[in-house]
């Protein structure tokens, strides 16, 4: 089994992030791998260990779209246990949107699969920068592949996939035939941590540096130039600052509704 | 004219609220027309009309539900070109920003999502990174796809037209090839409540509730409000993770949320920072939660909760 899994090097949502630059793009300093992605990896890592891991030629590879830095997100899910990596980064790419990412992780992928074809492609539910969650449908859109997304549970049987979604109103079993993308949600495991052992033999394992050229897309396809969407303006949101404080003297429940009368909110 | 085409999917017997709010973005935008998936009955179609739309796009397809998400995509793309649209509305739930997804890579069009208003030139207003920032974002190609936010806009008066035409888009043959089939679909319990996301008062535990939501859910009832959770109660497992307000789970932004028992770290910050009135109740003065409280009460919620739910009904008589 050959599996891709699509890592993004993110701001760390523990400190203030923000947007920077004439096309309102995210600053990347202060990045982690996203942490949702941390369970698309799981995921991959568990299929892959069900059928004999990487000795029974079963290959998880983690891949990452961004600036120089971004090899760290790879970096970190071969420490985890991916057993290879690839990181596409080119100038050109900088302030991709949704549509563009998609193209340009397509082609990767494409590519990833030229000698031997790709059976899954996984991701998390959501960056925890840019959250819009259309990547994952966008790339199923562009690979032709069927999309079985927000997967609380997966199981890989042969090459039938069965899912559970999980939304506000029903539960679902969604079920595929493989090659196919899945996008898995934080129930659907506990991510491990990287031990000792994985940090050395990470040293070992093999990241591709991917361009533009090696994956055959024009820079006119991808970067702000070929995004379908533009950030026009991008304002801080003023903090929030706190308002009154009381200690419960035993009548705190009785000042509560009064504050929520004087607000109208009752 | 400009032209604004609402997928509406499903509503069953009545319109959403969230339906209607599309209905009147599409209207402020030009000639409003609807793609409708599901069984159209004759009050839903006359509302559509009252409400402004002059033509219902409906697939000839009648398994659409069958599968996940593409084949709505695949239909929805027909319908754009049908109706000539180049505005298209979806609602901003996981499956109408995927379809919107797909929608876009095949009609070459900007998907803007988590939209929270709509100017007349189409330019869309957004609140990224967890609420630390407002943008305004536009789609650069002819067809602009936006999912918007519940309580994005208050609806416009019905204007009394008539049902509106019915023309049928072909769903191309191919549309399910390749689609996830949905083999099973087990309804959840419906609480009786608002819906998270969209309603107007929001009561949320965290760890300090202990397991027992009871008192919230009391107070919630009594205020006409939904309940919602932090990260550390839904993974305990003491309530449902679709009650997860937070990061990685649904993102508020009602007119008053109450947060008790939550110390507010980041993670449930990024849900609810947006609400336009936050009250916390917490027995650790220091909790974060009080530094963007505006009413914040440190004390046993116990002992808060319970009485102001008391005090609540008193004063509703």
């Amino acid at each position: 089994m050959k599996i891709v899994v699509l890592v993004k090097h993110v701001p760390d949502a523990q400190f203030d992030r923000h947007l920077t630059g004439p096309g309102n793009t995210t600053d990347r300093d202060e990045s982690i791998l996203s942490e949702l992605d941390e369970y698309a990896l799981e995921a991959a890592l568990q299929i892959s260990e069900a059928r004999g891991g990487a000795k029974a030629g079963n290959e998880v590879i983690a891949l990452s779209m961004g600036p120089a830095g971004a090899v760290n997100a790879v970096k970190k899910s071969l420490q985890i246990g991916a057993s290879s990596g690839a990181h596409l980064s080119d100038d050109a790419l900088a302030g991709s949107d949704a549509a563009a990412t998609s193209l340009a992780l397509a082609a990767a992928i494409r590519h990833l699969g030229a000698d031997s074809p790709v059976d899954l492609v996984l991701t998390g539910m959501a960056s925890t920068d840019g959250e819009t969650s259309l990547v994952p449908a966008q790339l199923a859109e562009r690979l032709g592949l069927p999309q079985v997304t927000f997967a609380s549970s997966l199981d890989v049987d042969g090459d039938r996939v069965v899912a559970r979604r999980d939304g506000d109103a029903h539960a679902e079993t969604i079920e595929a035939t493989l090659p196919a993308l899945v996008s898995v949600t934080d129930q659907i495991n506990e991510p491990r941590y990287p031990n000792f052992k994985g940090i050395l033999a990470a040293k070992k394992k093999k990241i591709a540096s991917l361009s533009l050229a090696d994956i055959g897309v024009d820079a006119s396809q991808v970067g702000a130039a070929g995004s379908w969407t533009a950030v026009e303006t991008a304002e801080a949101r003023p903090p929030r600052t706190a308002g009154t404080i009381i200690t419960d003297e035993g009548d705190a429940g009785i000042k509560l509704v009064d504050f929520l009368a004087a607000q109208k909110l009752l | 004219m400009a032209k604004a085409l609402v997928f509406i999917d499903n509503p069953g017997a009545a319109l959403k609220k969230s339906s209607l709010e599309l209905l009147t973005i599409a209207r402020s935008l030009g000639e409003a027309a609807v793609a409708f998936n599901g069984e159209l009955n004759d009050d839903v179609a006359a509302a559509l009309g009252a409400h402004g739309a002059t033509a219902v796009y409906r697939p000839s397809a009648t398994d659409l539900d069958n599968y996940l998400v593409s084949p709505k995509a695949a239909y929805l793309a027909a319908a754009v070109a049908a109706s000539g649209a180049d505005t298209v509305l979806v609602e901003n739930t996981a499956d109408g920003k995927e379809i919107a997804a797909r929608l876009g890579v095949k009609l070459n069009a900007g998907v803007i999502t988590d939209v929270v208003g709509v100017d007349a030139d189409g330019t869309s207003h957004k609140s990224v990174l967890a609420g630390s920032y407002t943008t305004t974002a536009k789609a650069r190609t002819a067809v602009a796809i936006l999912a918007v936010k519940p309580n994005s806009v208050d609806v416009d008066a019905p204007v009394g037209a008539g049902a509106p035409e019915t023309i049928t888009v072909e769903v191309p043959a191919d549309a399910a090839a390749n689609a996830a089939r949905i083999t099973g679909r087990t309804e959840k319990p419906a609480s009786g409540r608002p819906e998270l996301t969209e309603a107007r008062i929001v009561v949320a535990g965290g760890r300090g509730v202990d397991g027992d939501f009871g008192p919230l859910e009391e107070l919630a009832d009594a205020l006409g409000g939904a309940v919602g959770a932090s990260r550390a109660a839904t993974d305990a497992g003491w309530i449902g993770h679709d009650y997860q307000v937070g990061q990685t789970g649904k993102t508020v932004s009602p007119q008053l949320y109450i947060s008790a028992g939550i110390s507010g770290a980041i993670q449930q910050k990024a849900g609810m920072q947006t609400s336009k009135v936050i009250v916390a109740i917490n027995k650790d003065a220091e909790s974060p939660v009080f530094e963007i409280a505006d009413f914040g009460i440190v004390g046993d919620l116990f002992k808060v909760v319970p009485q102001a739910t008391e005090e609540i009904k008193k004063r509703k008589g």
